[in-house]
């Protein structure tokens, strides 16, 4: 079942005429032909002549000093290139650039550990070869004495007195703190009807763990001192900065090369480090060095969702279920380096009441590192994990005064007359309609029949529970909200660039700023450009992913943070719009002096709208321009029909004493519902309906947000049911691989029942909003179906993000030592 | 007891071409097809035999090229994606797939496609759990499987 809630799209072309577009079709992809013929180009499918490969020598302790490094008998070994360890690195490079305040800001990360490991799978050194397998056995080879140190594996014990101490330049384990403070909490304590307390509450540890994983092939040109990087870095521009100071270089000298890119999710913003360590083994080397990343390194050693803890959790709630405000303290685990962090300290504060109109909300924030892999962003980032705790709070306070979610939601959610709403600190959501996202969620799962299907499953033995899970996917970001960390930081507002030109042949050429990995952007930008042009998709290249040598590409250029859909095609439009007045330019000049607003474009002509005979074709306006340009008035001679446009949201800095002000653009949201089924005895359990309801403003290619719903919901349901990155006293990761971490495969996939509405967006030039991230909503709907399935053993309390059977069957088993964790004081 | 043999001369058929290679006796068949014939269609996902984008057939059976040594195809008659097609023609999997959008980034499709082409090769009418079954080996992070589970669908119900 679908809903749509405007009519289809039209454009304007001119004034007082519309005409349907390609926006708002599922036109074919235009990446589909390359890659279902095994003819896309990932960065391993790249070869250079002499080119060695890369094998990183890793840490076996998650806390160790490095004693020394012996390489000798790897470089005995025929054919192996050279080596690299980190004492070479302290030497060639600098630390790289840390966004906390202290301590954090004094952690010195590396390419290559210095001195001490700080987690299981930590580069101590590089070894190049002529194979992959030379590689390996060389590093094999190299001999490193570790002296043990006491690993911190549990982010609450962190700041213990005696908690070992992960970074001695920072003296400390925080890597950031802060009190968050919006409206009146002591006031809302005062009105409140109950106090609903929560002792704590855990998000796992998970990352989507792209199906490619991270590398690249990097070439040293000695002669201008430039590399290039055939990668799959997915926001290039940051990398830039991380990478060019270390290297001592201006980031210039760093190219950037991607094509094709096997997801990224977030999880290859960080790959600075390794790529650091391979532009200095093709400097040393002199020749190119080749790095790809084995799945048991990309799992241990490269970047994991944030690990949150929530503590001591009070909601203030009035008797009727309004909800007044909330306070909690947020524990935050980043890993062994903070690298893309500590922004997820604020990255969450965009959507600090989630889809709710509370007032006053008071959050204790502290990250730490531990002993664990370091983190990136991933999908849902940071967002995800306080979407989780708001949905959590909701339905434990549901559970807890015996109110129904359904109406407890309803009560609270921001309603769909009082957009743009202000969120206390300062957020505005611009458009939606979330009870009304719900209820089409419910009718696909047929609520009304619930309770007969409850009953249906006991009878055969099964508890039945229904969840929901709704949150906001909030997208393109201010990072002025960079400065509420760190009033120094020097970042604010967002920008990204698209140029689109007019060839001499009439092609119509685009390039952007951002780096897809599956998005679809080739296809989407066309549709943008064949609308303004009056031509169809077909007749539109959109160069294919990201050379930052040849696509103009501004700070914040990239693909993150659910932000293509504004950025990258506001880009876009802004380009064509101006490409087709340098058109309409021309042809007003050559058909005789007339008014540029007489001309038309259509079918790849420029026309007299009075008198359609009258038409230049695009090729003919394209080869004035480029080789015909005398017979031009003067007038019309500023016409380069290459047009670059720089997309900047409308942003004003946040206001850091308050630490308010608006964070992101859009907001997307997410209503899922899901109904399963669970087996007493096991903990086993088995979804057996779902449904997910999005909307993301106006939708420029249904097929593509669809297949994004699709895949964040099984991110989502993977994280809920087996996805999490485990690790043992000693810090060793106990779910390297895909052996061991389980994903959704095909039959783990239940049926899945999507709708949708498409409430625009008045604040973007498409009216689309980002949607891609989703909001982590499979999670919050399995967690608070399996808690609503438990009710008659019990009723324990899901406090873990991540439930496979046997957390199931612990909660079953003692449903007191949940219960535990939760009070309720009448007042 | 002689000497472990350490390279050894193979002949194989990929796609219908021969191609005599000496490789290293150690050598995976995935890494022997991307790095020596720089048939690169046919991906790599992980290291323990989980995410099957490596899927190939290999005198007719559909298997994971790096659970194989290339000295082991010796002889062998292997399809990869490369193959799929008929001079730049889709065969109707490739063309269902991109009509369901099946495909995001791209990386599992090829190994998908192997996947699903055995099944059908096998059974032409396929059910759904049949279809799940048949690529339950295959991981994808992008789609969710559900648009993929109904291209193979549309394939099989357009070869009919």
């Amino acid at each position: 079942m679908t809903e749509t809630a405007t009519p289809t799209s039209a454009l304007v072309v001119e004034e007082q005429e519309t005409r349907p577009g390609f926006i708002g079709t599922s036109v074919p992809r235009k990446e589909d032909r390359r890659l279902v013929q095994g003819e896309g180009v990932f960065f391993d499918d790249v070869k250079r002549y002499g080119m060695g490969f890369v094998h990183f020598v890793r840490s076996p302790y998650a806390h160790a000093k490095i004693k020394s490094i012996d390489v000798a008998r790897a470089l005995e070994l025929k054919d192996v290139y050279g080596t690299l360890t980190g004492d070479e690195v302290a030497i060639l490079t600098d630390p790289f650039f840390e966004m906390s305040v202290p301590p954090g800001s004094e952690i010195k990360d590396y390419a290559l550990a210095v001195g001490k490991t700080r987690f299981v799978g930590e580069p101590v050194a590089a070894v190049v070869a002529a194979t992959r397998e030379l590689a390996r056995d060389a590093a094999e080879l190299v001999e490193v004495e570790y002296e043990p140190l006491d690993p911190l594996v549990d982010a609450r014990r962190a700041q213990d007195s005696d908690a070992p101490i992960l970074h001695e330049d920072a003296g400390s384990n925080v890597v950031w703190e802060g009190v968050f403070d919006w409206g009146d909490w002591e006031g809302t304590v005062g009105e409140a009807d109950r106090i609903v307390r929560i002792k704590e509450l855990h998000f796992d540890r998970f990352s989507s763990t792209p199906l490619e994983c991270s590398g690249c092939l990097v070439e040293f040109n000695r002669g201008t001192g430039q590399w290039t990087m055939y990668c799959n870095h997915q926001m290039p521009g940051i990398g830039a900065i991380w990478m060019a100071p270390a290297l001592r270089v201006g980031t210039d000298k760093l190219r950037f090369v991607t094509q094709d890119i096997g997801g990224a999710f977030g999880n290859k913003i960080c790959l600075h480090p390794y790529f650091v360590a391979c532009c200095l083994l093709a400097r040393k080397l002199n020749r190119p060095v080749q790095w790809t990343e084995w799945r048991t390194d990309q799992h241990t050693a490269n970047a994991h969702g944030n690990e949150r803890w929530f503590e001591e959790t009070e909601v203030a709630v009035k008797a009727d279920g309004t909800l007044l405000g909330f306070k909690t303290h947020a524990i935050d685990d980043c890993g062994a380096f903070p690298r893309y962090e500590p922004l997820g300290c604020i990255i969450w504060a965009q959507v600090t009441p989630g889809c709710y109109r509370w007032q006053n909300v008071y959050v204790d924030f502290t990250q730490v590192a531990t002993n664990k892999s370091p983190v990136s962003p991933n999908r849902g980032y940071s967002r995800m994990q306080h979407l989780w705790f708001t949905e959590r709070v909701i339905d434990i306070v549901a559970n807890e005064l015996g109110l129904d979610p359904v109406d407890v939601r309803k009560r609270n959610y921001v309603k769909a007359d009082e957009f743009p709403w202000t969120t206390p600190n300062g957020c505005v959501y611009d458009s939606g309609d979330y009870a009304r996202c719900l209820d089409i969620a419910l009718e696909l799962v047929g609520y009304d029949g619930i309770d007969k299907r409850r009953r249906d499953a006991e009878s055969r033995g099964k508890l039945l529970g229904i969840g929901i899970g709704s949150t906001l996917d909030s997208g393109t970001n201010n990072f002025g909200q960079s400065q509420l960390l760190n009033p120094e930081l020097q970042f604010s507002g967002n920008n990204e660039v698209a140029t689109v030109k007019l060839d001499i042949f009439g092609e119509v050429v685009v390039t952007l700023g951002t780096v897809p990995q599956g998005q679809g952007h080739e296809t989407t930008a066309a549709q943008v450009v064949a609308d303004a042009l009056g031509i169809s998709p077909d007749d539109v290249t959109v160069r294919p992913g990201h050379d930052t040598y040849w696509n103009s590409h501004a700070g914040f250029s990239g693909t993150y943070a659910s932000q293509f859909a504004v950025t990258g095609l506001g880009a876009v439009k802004g380009a064509v719009d101006q490409l087709a007045g340098e058109i309409r330019t021309i042809a007003a000049a050559v058909l005789g002096g007339v008014p540029e607003d007489a001309v038309v474009l259509e079918g790849g002509f420029a026309k007299l709208r009075e008198n359609p005979e009258a038409a230049i074709p695009f090729m003919g306006i394209g080869a004035i321009v480029n080789a015909n340009n005398a017979i031009l008035p003067e007038e019309a001679r500023h016409v380069t029909l290459n047009c670059r446009y720089v997309y900047v949201p409308p942003f004003e800095v946040p206001d850091t004493e308050r630490k308010y002000g608006n964070l992101t653009l859009t907001y997307a949201s997410q209503i899922h519902v899901c109904v399963l089924e669970v087996d007493p005895e096991t903990g086993a359990y088995e979804i057996v309906d779902y449904a997910a309801v999005d909307d993301c403003g106006n939708r420029i290619h249904p097929q593509i947000v669809e297949g994004q719903v699709h895949g964040a919901t099984a991110q989502a349901l993977g994280a809920a049911t087996h996805e999490t990155f485990t690790y043992d006293e000693q810090g060793n990761l106990l779910t390297p691989n895909f052996y061991d971490y389980h994903v959704p495969h095909a039959l783990d996939m239940p049926p899945l029942k999507t709708g949708y509405i498409e409430s625009p967006s008045p604040f973007t030039s498409l009216g689309a909003k980002g949607m891609g991230e989703g909001g982590g909503a499979g999670i919050h709907a399995v967690c608070a179906a399996l808690q609503d399935a438990l009710r008659p053993v019990g009723n324990p309390i899901v406090y873990d993000s991540c439930n496979p059977p046997h957390r199931v069957w612990e909660l079953i088993s003692n449903p007191a030592e949940s219960r535990g964790r939760i009070s309720v004081e009448s007042r | 007891m002689s000497e472990p043999v350490a390279q050894k001369t193979i002949s194989v058929d990929v796609n219908g071409t021969t191609y005599e290679r000496e490789v290293e006796a150690r050598r995976l068949l995935v890494h022997f097809l991307r790095d020596d014939l720089d048939l690169t269609g046919t991906h790599v996902g992980c290291d323990t035999g989980n995410c099957g984008a490596c899927s190939v057939i290999v005198d007719g059976t559909l298997l994971k090229s790096c659970m194989m040594l290339a000295i082991q195809a010796d002889g062998a008659s292997i399809e990869t994606v490369e193959g799929l097609g008929t001079d730049g023609e889709l065969n109707p999997l490739q063309q269902a797939f991109g009509e369901h959008h099946a495909l995001q980034c791209g990386y599992c499709t090829p190994g998908m496609l192997m996947s699903a082409k055995a099944l059908l090769d096998e059974n032409p009418e396929p059910t759904e759990g049949e279809i799940r079954r048949a690529i339950q080996g295959n991981i994808c992070r992008c789609t969710g499987y559900v648009n993929i589970v109904e291209a193979i669908a549309a394939a099989a119900e357009a070869g009919r």
